[in-house]
């Protein structure tokens, strides 16, 4: 097996792989730390209004009908 | 190609060497092109524009807004390096910038800008708010579309106008916070628009031929020098009020009076020295005043923005309201 000196341009190349990779892995970080930060203080997710959603005092959110009775 | 080479010392052998490592940036290369010292002032200012409002965000949602505002303004900047690389190769300020010296291909810097542009204003409307990631895009677009592609190559009046995109931060970083735009951010906001233009005329008063070589139209090429100081001399004179009215609003206070009226009489002195020069001192003594009036206003900035720190720390503690 033979050990080949290492090229200056290998070196930018591990830093660009690293960097990329270190931006990435704080990227999925942050997003995680940003959605456990949103559910812990309850940012309202009107959206998501299924069986089971609460609002953010607590209280379950009672889904209303698209159309009234009796249009 | 035998068992012990690389593709990358084929490509070597082939390509010579200088093409191939043109095309290897480092990862050091993608940072420069967000102009890191630029977006040092857009996350100091933002964050002043943060701490300052009245109400806050948690923690993890603050540190990702302020992180997506600089990331914002790093998009922008690689936008700006893509569509100028033309003109930043004439300049001496700007020809060792990664675009123009050939270390990055410009479709990477567009990618890179335009990739970074849409995450940055998606990640601070998730993390704050529609108004501050409305108000993030809006900055992107004037820099890079109204400044870059426009304003910087038709009218002197560049600065003036294309200093609004570097106003924008605090009152970006306020809107996060706050999910509106009131009159102490647009004091921020107005602070920032007045320094731009003396700021820069002082710094194209000592990078002599670098503008006129590159035919922007900057004042100094269009209007001369001695129209450029007094320019100077009127910008600093009419930012002085701005500065001082911010003092009087719920962010301001006496620290920051003081500091502000400190700030703006030694920016005028400066402004003052520069207007009283013609070129032959100017030449003489190689540009002292003008390099140090420009280092000044980087103080000032720092400075003003700091007292507002101040103030606001003093309003958490109890001190310090007017």
């Amino acid at each position: 097996m033979t050990f080949k000196p290492e090229h200056e341009i290998h070196g930018r190349r591990l830093s660009r792989n690293v960097g990329v990779g270190v931006a990435l892995a704080a990227f999925v970080i942050l997003s995680f730390l940003l959605t456990v930060e949103k559910v812990t203080h309850g940012d309202p997710m009107h959206a998501i209004q299924g069986k089971g959603a609460v609002n953010p005092d607590g209280t379950p959110i009672v889904a209303q009908p698209l159309v009234k009775d009796g249009n | 190609m035998t068992d012990t080479q690389t593709f990358s010392d084929v490509a070597l052998a082939e390509a010579g060497r200088d093409d191939v490592m043109a095309a290897e940036p480092g990862f050091g290369d993608f940072v420069e092109l967000l102009k890191p010292r630029v977006m040092s002032l857009v996350i100091f200012t933002a964050f002043v524009g943060m701490i300052v409002a009245p109400t806050h965000l948690p923690p993890v949602a603050s540190f990702t807004a302020i992180l997506f505002i600089a990331l914002g303004a790093g998009a922008s900047g690689a936008l700006n390096m893509w569509w100028d690389a033309d003109i930043d190769a004439l300049m001496r300020r700007t020809a060792k910038r990664p675009v123009p010296s050939g270390r990055i291909q410009p479709g990477e810097a567009l990618g890179l800008g335009v990739a970074l542009s849409v995450a940055s204003v998606i990640m601070l409307g998730l993390a704050a708010n529609l108004v501050a990631a409305g108000l993030l895009a809006f900055t992107i677009f004037f820099y890079v579309v109204v400044y870059s592609m426009g304003l910087k190559r038709l009218t002197p009046q560049n600065i003036v106008i294309g200093g609004a995109a570097g106003a924008f931060p605090p009152m970006v970083g306020w809107a996060a916070m706050t999910g509106s735009v009131s009159l102490e951010a647009f004091l921020m906001f107005a602070v920032i628009f007045m320094w731009t233009p003396p700021h820069f005329w002082a710094l194209a008063l000592f990078m002599k031929d670098d503008y006129s070589k590159a035919g922007v139209p900057m004042l100094t090429v269009t209007h001369g020098r001695k129209s450029t100081r007094r320019h100077i001399m009127v910008y600093t004179v009419l930012l002085a009020p701005v500065a001082m009215a911010l003092g009087f609003s719920s962010i301001g206070g006496p620290v920051y009076l003081v500091v502000a009226a400190l700030l703006n009489l030694g920016f005028i002195f400066g402004a003052w020295r520069i207007l009283r020069r013609d070129e032959a001192m100017a030449e003489a003594d190689k540009y002292k005043v003008e390099k140090k009036v420009f280092t000044f206003s980087l103080l000032y900035l720092f400075a003003i923005f700091g007292a507002l720190l101040a103030e606001a720390t003093l309003h958490g503690l109890g001190y310090g309201a007017l």
